[in-house]
């Protein structure tokens, strides 16, 4: 049985711990520009709710057909306080338990889970970009409306950016650190060989 | 022949002797200096008096440009005040609804002497009262009615601390229970009074805290003691001759009225004392309250009365040459510097010499009971020569004085300390007040001296005989002063306070939230929105948001009723008011503000479908922001109801 470097541990069990700050900081955030708005609009996500010019951003794209962004339209504010828990669990775990094994395990976790939440980023933008009200003040023939996965874009009058907030940073910080710890683990391991 | 040439050269020569007109372009880097990029701040917001509009404007300085007009004492059909149920409370006074007045002087609010950007004061002149806006909101926020007064001119200025703001009055009047009386028994019936109104540390609420008797004179302008002066107050005195009659000329037979000297600490001691007496009076208290949207006024009935006649040590008279006008402490709080109108010098007062001569009695007699210091006693000396007709004095914390002089249309510069005239420039024309950003307070910002000018004749372009009212700032920072800039004025300006844009600029107001309106006519959402009728009252709970009102169709108000729009602006972002018109409205528009509830009053006259709309361009789709409101005959069986979005049947309800 394969176990880990105090080092690993460690460093598992600090990138763990650092996703406890996704419960008390913005993860993503999506910013808009306009002429109208040179101060900008943002629309902070966090891991169970949304913030920021929220009520501005729905009464403005409410012209183009878009739906009124509400809390209760995103299940995954439900569950990703569980998620995101039971990930630091783990990892905390791998560290105490020292099982090289539970590192790849952990590692891959966080990789699908970062892939799953791109996803259904993704998803939520489609809908939201061209699921429209036929009925709408606006309607441009072929035009949809889906914000950027991340970075920016121009929708309209608008430019739209999107990427990780605070957290998210943190959050790939962390990912990054367990993943270095798996490589330093293999690394090290082929060297003894 | 040989003649013409002579005469030609005669005719040039003589062309060249007659004086030329005053030089009036200004020189050098002037537009730079009062230049301000397109959209970059000006360095101070200046709250400028409106004179006969009842109203504050403000400016950016340097730039001069146009920023707001705040109705104050005067209605405002642009925004509503005084047409909208919300804020008619705000005129009212103790002759009723009163719609227009006259305002003269803004006050900046103080703390420890420096400006605090929290409040400014106005004064109505014609029906006595004292206002204050809030400059978090550059809204009314209170107005006040003085009673036992005839004209409130000498106001509202501050102490330090904006303990009191004062109110003295222009007219001696008679009062109590003998009013009517013949004007010529002036001197026995007439009283004239001053009024100090405190102001609470954290709401800024007004309450007349006392009313000091004095003879029937007429005040004109009056200006607190600072640092070693805090606890005095100083008013300009004119018409002690006590004339009635053509003033002009019998208030003017005097070589010398006076500056009163008012100890307010003294007057606190006496009421602590329970000295003062209340007294019936009718007067009017009206303020507004943020989170109702509305405005409320009371009627009170009694006000609380010093006589210092009686009550001695309360207030001593300076004498002052020809009918002083300004009446101005300079930042040290030592010297109090007063502008006789048709003096030919300026008088400086010394607080410390007036305190020395207090204390070995140098008086050289008494005016209705009250002890007159001797001139010379109270004197630090006299500036001479300065000007014709002095009027208001302003300071830029380096020890120099800034007097405005309206006859020979002139600012003239000098030392405080040394009284040397430093330097004069020309104004364009006849300047009344002058201000410097901090002018009257202990730590004048200096920079600009503004003037306001009486006259402008050919300073515009001409519209008719009523021409432009017009501001010029001057450069002061050097030893010359220089004109950089005119800029037109609404209404009449007297006095203007300037303030560094910094001390206002954050705590500006962008939106009110909609969870702490708690008007009782509110719609927080358009699932709210309903219209109800109460005997012949129909309430209409409107909701305004980009870019529709809800309701927009209205059915079942008949002839004779009282329409009462309640309109919510549910917008929550900023710089996005919705406006409300009604055809036929004897009346005016509402302009809502983000999260604010406005009400007109709409009673219609003739039956038949009415349009209404937004009226401020709030989006793309502003054009579509409209409905329509059906009036049916009196008795008609037409039934109460409102809808937004609802496409019905064409059949139905046709012919009803």
């Amino acid at each position: 049985m394969k176990t880990l470097r105090p080092l690993s541990r460690l460093v598992v069990a600090v990138a763990a711990l650092l996703m406890i700050s996704a419960y008390y900081v913005p993860l993503w955030q999506i910013l808009m520009w306009a002429p109208q708005y040179p101060e900008g609009l943002e629309m902070n996500i966090w891991i169970n709710t949304i913030s920021g010019d929220v009520k501005v951003i729905s009464a403005l794209n409410h012209y183009i057909g878009m739906k009124h962004i509400e809390v209760e339209m995103f299940p995954e504010f439900g569950y990703m306080i569980y998620i995101v828990g039971f990930l630091i669990g783990f990892g905390l775990l791998t560290a105490l338990l020292n099982r090289r094994i539970m590192l790849w395990v952990f590692s891959g976790l966080l990789v699908a889970t970062a892939a799953a939440a791109l996803i259904d980023f993704w998803l939520w933008g489609y809908d939201y970009g061209h699921n429209l009200d036929p009925t709408a003040a606006i309607n441009i023939p072929g035009m949809s409306y889906q914000p950027p996965l991340i970075g920016t874009k121009q929708l309209l009058n608008f430019t739209a950016f999107s990427g990780p907030a605070i957290g998210g940073w943190i959050f790939i910080v962390s990912g990054m650190l367990v993943l270095a710890t798996l490589g330093f683990e293999i690394y090290t391991s082929r060297k003894k060989v | 022949m040989l003649m013409v040439p002579v005469v030609l050269a005669s005719a040039l020569l003589w062309q060249s002797c007659k004086p030329k007109a005053p030089a009036s372009v200004s020189v050098g880097d002037a537009a730079s200096k009062a230049y301000v990029a397109p959209g970059k701040y000006d360095e101070f917001y200046n709250f400028v008096s409106g004179g006969f509009n009842g109203q504050m404007s403000v400016y950016g300085i340097p730039s001069g440009r146009f920023l707001r007009n705040i109705p104050v004492f005067s209605e405002d059909p642009t925004t509503g005040y005084g047409y909208s149920e919300e804020t008619k409370p705000m005129l009212n006074t103790s002759h009723g609804y009163v719609p227009w007045d006259d305002l003269h002087h803004p006050a900046l609010s103080t703390t420890n002497g420096e400006h605090d950007g929290r409040w400014v004061f106005g004064n109505a002149n014609n029906t006595p009262r004292v206002a204050r806006i809030d400059l978090k909101t550059f809204r009314t926020a209170e107005i006040i009615e003085l009673p036992n007064s005839g004209g409130n001119h000498s106001s509202p200025f501050i102490t330090e601390n904006t303990e009191y703001v004062v109110a003295g009055t222009r007219f001696s009047v008679p009062v109590g229970d003998k009013t009517d009386v013949p004007i010529s028994t002036f001197k026995e019936n007439f009283k004239g009074f001053i009024s100090f109104i405190s102001v609470d540390r954290n709401d800024g609420k007004m309450k007349i805290a006392f009313q000091l008797k004095t003879p029937g004179i007429s005040f004109d302008l009056a200006r607190a003691g600072k640092g070693p002066s805090h606890g005095w107050f100083f008013f300009s005195c004119y018409n002690t001759e006590q004339a009635y009659t053509l003033l002009e000329v019998n208030a003017s037979q005097k070589d010398k009225d006076f500056i009163m000297a008012v100890n307010w600490k003294k007057a606190e001691e006496y009421i602590a004392a329970g000295k003062g007496e209340k007294v019936k009076a009718k007067y009017a208290h009206n303020w507004y309250d943020e989170s109702t949207h509305t405005a409320t006024s009371e009627i009170l009935t009694e006000v609380l009365q010093l006589d210092p006649a009686l009550l001695k040590d309360i207030i001593y008279f300076i004498p002052c040459p020809k009918s002083p006008h300004g009446c101005d402490t300079d930042p040290t709080g030592e010297y109090i510097v007063g502008s006789g109108k048709l003096a030919a010098l300026i008088p400086v007062f010394s607080f410390s010499k007036i305190q020395q001569a207090i204390a070995n009695k140098e008086f050289e007699g008494e005016f209705a009971g009250i002890p007159v210091i001797k001139y010379e006693a109270a004197l630090h000396g006299e500036v001479k020569k300065p000007g014709l007709g002095p009027l208001h004095t302003e300071f830029d914390g380096k020890g120099n004085a800034y007097t405005s002089f309206f006859v020979s249309s002139e600012i003239v510069k000098w030392n405080v300390e040394s009284l040397q005239v430093l330097d004069r420039v020309p104004t364009y024309y006849s300047i009344g007040h002058l201000s410097v950003p901090g002018g009257p307070t202990k730590k004048p910002w200096g920079k600009y001296v503004i003037a306001y000018n009486k006259i402008t004749k050919d300073r515009y372009l001409p519209t008719g005989p009523e021409l432009a009212q017009s501001a010029q700032i001057y450069d002061i920072s050097g030893d010359k002063m220089q004109l950089i800039l005119d800029f037109p004025t609404v209404g009449e300006p007297h006095y203007a306070e300037a303030i560094p844009a910094n001390l206002v600029m954050p705590n500006s107001v962008k939106i009110f939230k909609l969870e702490e309106n708690k008007h009782p006519y509110v719609a927080l959402g358009e699932g709210q929105a309903k219209v109800e009728r109460k005997g012949n009252q129909v309430h209409v709970y409107m909701t305004a948001i980009r870019s529709h009102l809800t309701p927009d169709n209205i059915e079942g108000v008949k002839l004779g009723d009282e329409v009462y729009f309640h309109v919510t602006n549910l917008e929550q972002d900023w710089d996005v008011p919705h406006g409300f018109a009604v055809k036929g409205a004897n009346n005016a528009e509402l302009l809502i503000m983000p999260g604010e509830t406005q009400t007109l009053k709409w009673k219609p006259l003739s039956t038949g479908v009415f349009p209404f709309y937004c009226t401020d361009f709030c989006s793309a789709l502003h054009q579509e922001m409209q409905g329509y409101v059906r009036v049916s005959p009196t008795g008609s069986n037409v039934p109460l109801k409102f809808s937004t979005g609802k496409i019905e049947d064409e059949t139905n309800g046709a012919g009803l």
